[in-house]
């Protein structure tokens, strides 16, 4: 199954995991007392988030710690710009199309 | 050209929905025509090099566009938009679809619903887009199917390497 981003951040849980691990990096059990759900959901949301890379993990001594890619993150905006780029484009052809309508009018 | 004209694209990914206003330099009966007639549509709906070829347009509640998206090289990506609301001049509303070429709907990439609003100003008309996506996939299917933005943005992204190099290897 292919996992992307966007699927990372269509979950409820797993925002708010993103916004938690976002301010400082987290073990798993500091993490899961944030939830009302089991550890073992929070594990598996913790799971995709990896796998769509936005979560990396870290060793600490005896710990565990997740850490958010802020890369990947950023990678998000640049996808919606693409987005916004295609709209910008289509208007300002518009306008042009428009201004030539105006003439043919008058 | 007035070169002060609103463009404001946001999106919210919680919901899913994508925002885009934009005020044009023209009347309102004009923009209208411009977002519902098919001749007018092709001339400006797909951003170059892609062309828009609009097979069908029966723009009436319960009507349909059906249209492809043409890439330079002749490839034609289908779509559907099923018209559900029409309220002349002010607004209309869409269920939009990704179909194959015998207008077959494509379930693999869940549709989105589109709500245009078009208000007009002393001299201008600003429309009012709200496109609520069932998912974020079909917005990535939009942009996958090779429209030139995203080919620009590689090529930045290029040129931004290549810059990088160079500068590296200055440094050295």
């Amino acid at each position: 199954m292919r996992r992307d981003v966007f699927q990372a951040i269509a979950d409820p849980t797993r925002r708010a995991i993103i916004a938690l691990i976002a301010l400082q990096a987290m073990t798993p059990n500091a993490l899961a007392e944030h939830f009302h759900t089991s550890r073992q959901a929070v594990s598996k949301h913790i799971k995709i988030l990896t796998e769509c890379e936005l979560v990396k993990q870290e060793q600490q001594g005896r710990e565990i710690y997740y850490q958010l890619e802020i890369k990947k993150m950023k990678e998000i905006d640049k996808w919606l710009e693409q987005f916004r780029k295609i709209w910008e484009k289509r208007f300002n052809q518009l306008d042009q199309v428009l201004s030539t309508m105006k003439k043919q009018k008058k | 050209m007035n070169t002060n004209l609103l463009f404001d694209f946001t999106v919210d990914k919680e919901t899913k929905t994508v925002y885009v206003n934009r005020e044009f330099d023209a009347a309102l009966p004009l923009v209208w025509d411009a977002f519902t007639k098919k001749e007018i549509l092709d001339q400006w709906w797909a951003p170059k090099p892609w062309k828009s070829k609009t097979k069908i347009m029966d723009f009436k509640v319960g009507g349909r566009r059906f249209y492809a998206m043409v890439s330079p090289e002749g490839q034609e990506h289908w779509s559907i938009q099923d018209f559900t609301s029409i309220s002349p001049t002010t607004n209309f509303k869409f269920i939009d679809a990704f179909a194959d070429k015998d207008e077959v709907i494509n379930t693999e990439f869940p549709g989105s619903e589109w709500d245009l609003n078009f208000i007009e100003q002393a001299d201008t008309t600003t429309v009012k887009i709200v496109i609520k996506h069932k998912s974020l996939a079909s917005l990535e299917q939009i942009i996958q199917m090779g429209f030139e933005g995203g080919f620009t943005m590689t090529l930045n992204e290029l040129e931004i390497l290549l810059k990088n190099l160079k500068n590296k290897k200055n440094e050295q």
